[in-house]
């Protein structure tokens, strides 16, 4: 076999078609009403799947049920073939090592420098030697173009600076599978693109698979593979970018073109206006 | 109207209780987890270490200026009341066993709580509002093995060495006012507190009582910051709870030791 053919160190990690399964999945918080009902989705091994969605519907629950911190009521998640529910906490963590995961804001550990943010996850599941995690770090930081702040702690960095960070931490055990939460969010237009296009590259270089959780349509249309529409806890839509673009879905519409009103109402359910002003009157 | 008010009245009681023994449940889950935790997080000593350094060594200041000055107060105000009764030589055995016996762990506990329960507290809380704990939980490292347990034992270690050194400085803030300034007999001053505290029970029991502080108040300190609402209200609320908690836990279990301790002293 030749180095071209071989398989990537995430695709032998990932020996089903699909990374991550989910099959009429329902979740509600507490005793609250439900968040997520009836979810089914399927990500292909490999790709750049975004779910979108406005604020409250329930799309980052989707990404911590994959990664195992909230149990389904009812239906399956399964990531690389694995039942995430019925996994013991051991077997959780064992899948967690081939999951990486970028938080809204970075996550970054404010007590420690970028380097050792980057290393954390080395030394605490390898025995590597100092000269190893030191030349693997710098080759993360290197991969989003940050080596030179390896120095510097959280607090230095810029917003998007801090997500890039993130991003090469959360790459550090070359995962199978990347969970993106609001990477776009709070990011200027030069972060934004360069975000936007170091998870494209990351994905293809590494063979790993991505999911991406964001409400940012035009960067999303850019670069990934797939969108999954996520409204009131039910997929409405779904489709390639060409598809999503050419929808004449309304709400699909409405999010692509961010009008202020449609399926998703400028107000929030209220009584009557007329009869809400005139009340005092009678 | 009259009915539903008091039935309102005994929902929120009722509440108020379950709410309370639910957190009480929680918290000694909590305890039982830490424990489990302790010996791998023990194994790795740089993270203990670290945190005997936060919670003792930043601690070391209030402690030592504190302890100085109650020494101080002790020396003025307990040779005043001695020497009406011509015992002002007995001021070394009056300011040793007060610091050894209560002040010393009390004091010293309550202002650990203060300064480094606050700050466990706070931290925690800030690391789950910026959510560096779920970060963690995602890379597959345990953040009661890695965050909480270090910090636990961090002020387990301290306590009891913060509370020696409080006692000392008293000791020595009252020799200076004692001895130095009001003109005590040096020999007297400390041959008689030599001849009447003993390391058992005296010392002993005022270890035995900065060690249960310190377990009361760093477990206090690291569950609060675990539980708080991620929010700036919910970490503001945790680390006043912390402070609250934790004094009043003192307090009380000051109390009951002290019964247990010298229960058969008085007969």
């Amino acid at each position: 076999m030749t180095a071209a053919a071989r398989p990537s160190a995430a695709a032998l990690a990932c020996p089903t078609e699909n990374a991550v399964e989910l099959a009429g999945v329902t979740y509600g918080y507490d005793r609250g009403p439900l968040v997520l009902r009836g979810i089914d989705m399927a990500i292909p091994r490999g790709k750049v799947v975004a779910i979108m969605g406005g604020s409250g519907c329930g799309k980052t629950t989707i990404l911590r049920l994959i990664g195992g911190q909230l149990q389904p009521q009812a239906g399956r998640v399964l990531v690389a073939g694995q039942s995430v529910p019925d996994l013991d906490r051991e077997e959780l963590f064992a899948m967690r090592r081939r999951i990486g995961m970028l938080f809204q804001f970075g996550a970054l550990f404010t007590d420690l420098t970028v380097f050792e943010n980057i290393a954390f996850a080395l030394r605490e599941h390898t025995n590597l030697p100092d000269e190893l995690v030191r030349d693997l770090v710098l080759m993360k930081l290197n991969a989003v173009g940050l080596r030179g702040t390896a120095q510097l702690r959280p607090a230095e960095l810029s917003g998007g600076m801090a997500r890039r960070v993130a991003l090469a931490r959360a790459i550090a055990l070359d995962p199978m599978l990347v969970l993106y939460d609001e990477p776009f969010a709070g990011l200027d237009p030069i972060s934004l693109g360069v975000v936007g296009q170091l998870i494209r590259e990351l994905n293809d270089a590494l063979g790993i698979t991505s999911v991406v959780v964001t409400h940012d349509v035009y960067e999303s249309l850019k670069i990934v593979d797939y969108l999954y529409f996520v409204s009131e806890g039910r997929i409405i839509a779904q489709g390639t970018p060409e598809e999503v673009q050419a929808s004449s879905d309304p709400f699909v519409r409405q999010f692509v073109d961010g009008a202020p009103d449609g399926p998703v109402p400028f107000h929030y359910p209220a009584p009557v206006y007329a009869d809400e002003l005139a009340a005092h009157a009678r | 109207m009259l009915a539903e008010g008091v039935f309102d009245g005994l929902r929120r009681v009722g509440a108020g209780a379950i709410n309370a023994v639910s957190r009480l449940g929680f918290a000694a889950r909590f305890f039982a987890v830490v424990l489990i935790h302790s010996p791998a997080a023990l194994k790795r000593t740089r993270l203990t270490l670290r945190e005997i350094y936060f919670a003792g060594v930043l601690s070391l200041v209030i402690i030592m200026v504190s302890g100085l000055f109650v020494g101080m107060v002790l020396g003025l105000q307990g040779y005043d009341t001695l020497n009406k009764y011509g015992a002002g030589d007995s001021l070394g055995i009056f300011v040793g066993l007060s610091l050894v016996r209560e002040l010393g762990p009390v004091v010293a506990g309550l202002l650990f709580a203060s300064r480094a329960g606050s700050a466990i507290t706070a931290e925690i809380g800030l690391m789950k509002t910026t959510e560096q704990l779920a970060a963690m939980e995602m890379m597959a490292v345990d953040p009661l093995a890695r965050i909480v347990a270090p910090r636990f034992w961090g002020g387990v270690i301290s306590m009891p060495l913060l509370a020696a050194l409080f006692s000392m400085m008293g000791v020595f803030g009252a020799y200076l006012v004692g001895v130095r300034l009001i003109g005590v007999d040096s020999g007297a001053f400390w041959g008689n507190m030599r001849a009447a505290i003993g390391f058992w029970p005296d010392v002993t029991n005022g270890i035995i009582k900065s060690v249960v502080f310190g377990v009361a108040v760093s477990l206090i300190a690291v569950f609060e910051g675990y539980d708080a609402k991620p929010t700036a209200e919910g970490v503001s609320s945790a680390t006043t709870r912390t402070v609250v908690e934790a004094s009043l836990a003192i307090l009380a279990l000051d109390f009951i030791l002290t019964v247990f301790m010298f229960r058969g002293l008085g007969g």
